[in-house]
């Protein structure tokens, strides 16, 4: 990581049964983030300095969007994060996400959320405080068991 | 041990819990400031938050010579989600948070 760390940053992790490929298909694929990311889908080609959305699920509105800054699959995905959902968020500067999937000794994978730059975006970094805990752990469910969490 | 072991047993510890409390307060705190307030060697601190890393509770980042440890409640969730689901969430919240209000105003 060449990021340095502050205070403002929030990082989650998980472990997950699942190898970094199926890992990597859970974030990068719509028809698994709509299972545990708030029912949003995924938008993106994920070639370096292509759009990054999250949609609704029917794909009409746009809840969040960003750019890939750097992506090498099944390792690490990184992006911009603008929030659209919340009219004082999405007017503050863009923060960043890193998915960081590592394989470990004991077959399991790690995944590390790491959202940081979110120095000048208070509203930003209140309104998804606990999000990433809920989401990464409706992505581990997901993959353990095939079943989404709990209601969106 | 399986996960749910290791989380039960690092919360099953009060210096801990207090680790966790203060990275609750404000995260990413270094081990200098983790254990200015605990009457405790360096060593036993760094011991305690070993256990929390091992648990998935606290996960930490590097920046320079610098280690910065962040509450990781995602294991504490999951521990939510296998007990409460999304029928008994309301009921539960609506107890909890008048407990809450009752002690408060006492």
């Amino acid at each position: 990581m060449s990021a340095v760390a502050t205070q403002t940053d929030q990082v989650s992790a998980v472990f997950i049964r699942a190898t970094p490929e199926q890992v990597w298909e859970a974030i990068t694929k719509p028809e698994f983030t709509t299972k545990y990311f708030y029912g949003t889908a995924v938008d993106s080609t994920f070639e370096v300095g292509s759009p990054y959305l999250s949609l609704s699920e029917d794909r009409s509105q746009r809840l969040a969007e960003g750019e890939v800054l750097e992506c090498d699959p099944p390792r690490l995905l990184r992006h911009t994060w603008r929030t659209l959902y919340d009219e004082g968020a999405s007017a503050e500067p863009p923060s960043r996400v890193t998915w960081e999937i590592e394989p470990q000794e004991d077959g399991t994978t790690k995944l590390t959320v790491v959202h940081d730059q979110l120095e000048a975006s208070p509203l930003t970094a209140a309104s998804v405080s606990g999000g990433w805990t809920y989401i990464l752990s409706g992505l581990k469910t997901l993959l353990e068991t095939g079943e989404p969490l709990v209601s969106r | 041990m399986d996960d749910d072991d290791r989380v039960f047993k690092a919360l099953a510890d009060p210096t801990r819990r207090h680790l966790l409390d203060r990275l609750f307060e404000r995260d990413g705190r270094t081990l200098g400031e983790l254990e200015a307030d605990l009457e405790m060697t360096r060593f036993g601190v760094m011991k305690h938050l070993r256990v929390l890393e091992d648990a998935g509770l606290v996960t930490t980042r590097r920046s320079g010579r610098e280690k910065h440890h962040f509450l990781n409640p995602v294991p504490i969730r999951l521990i939510h989600d296998r007990w409460i689901d999304k029928y008994t969430e309301h009921r539960v919240s609506a107890l909890a948070e008048l407990k809450t209000r009752l002690e408060e105003s006492a």
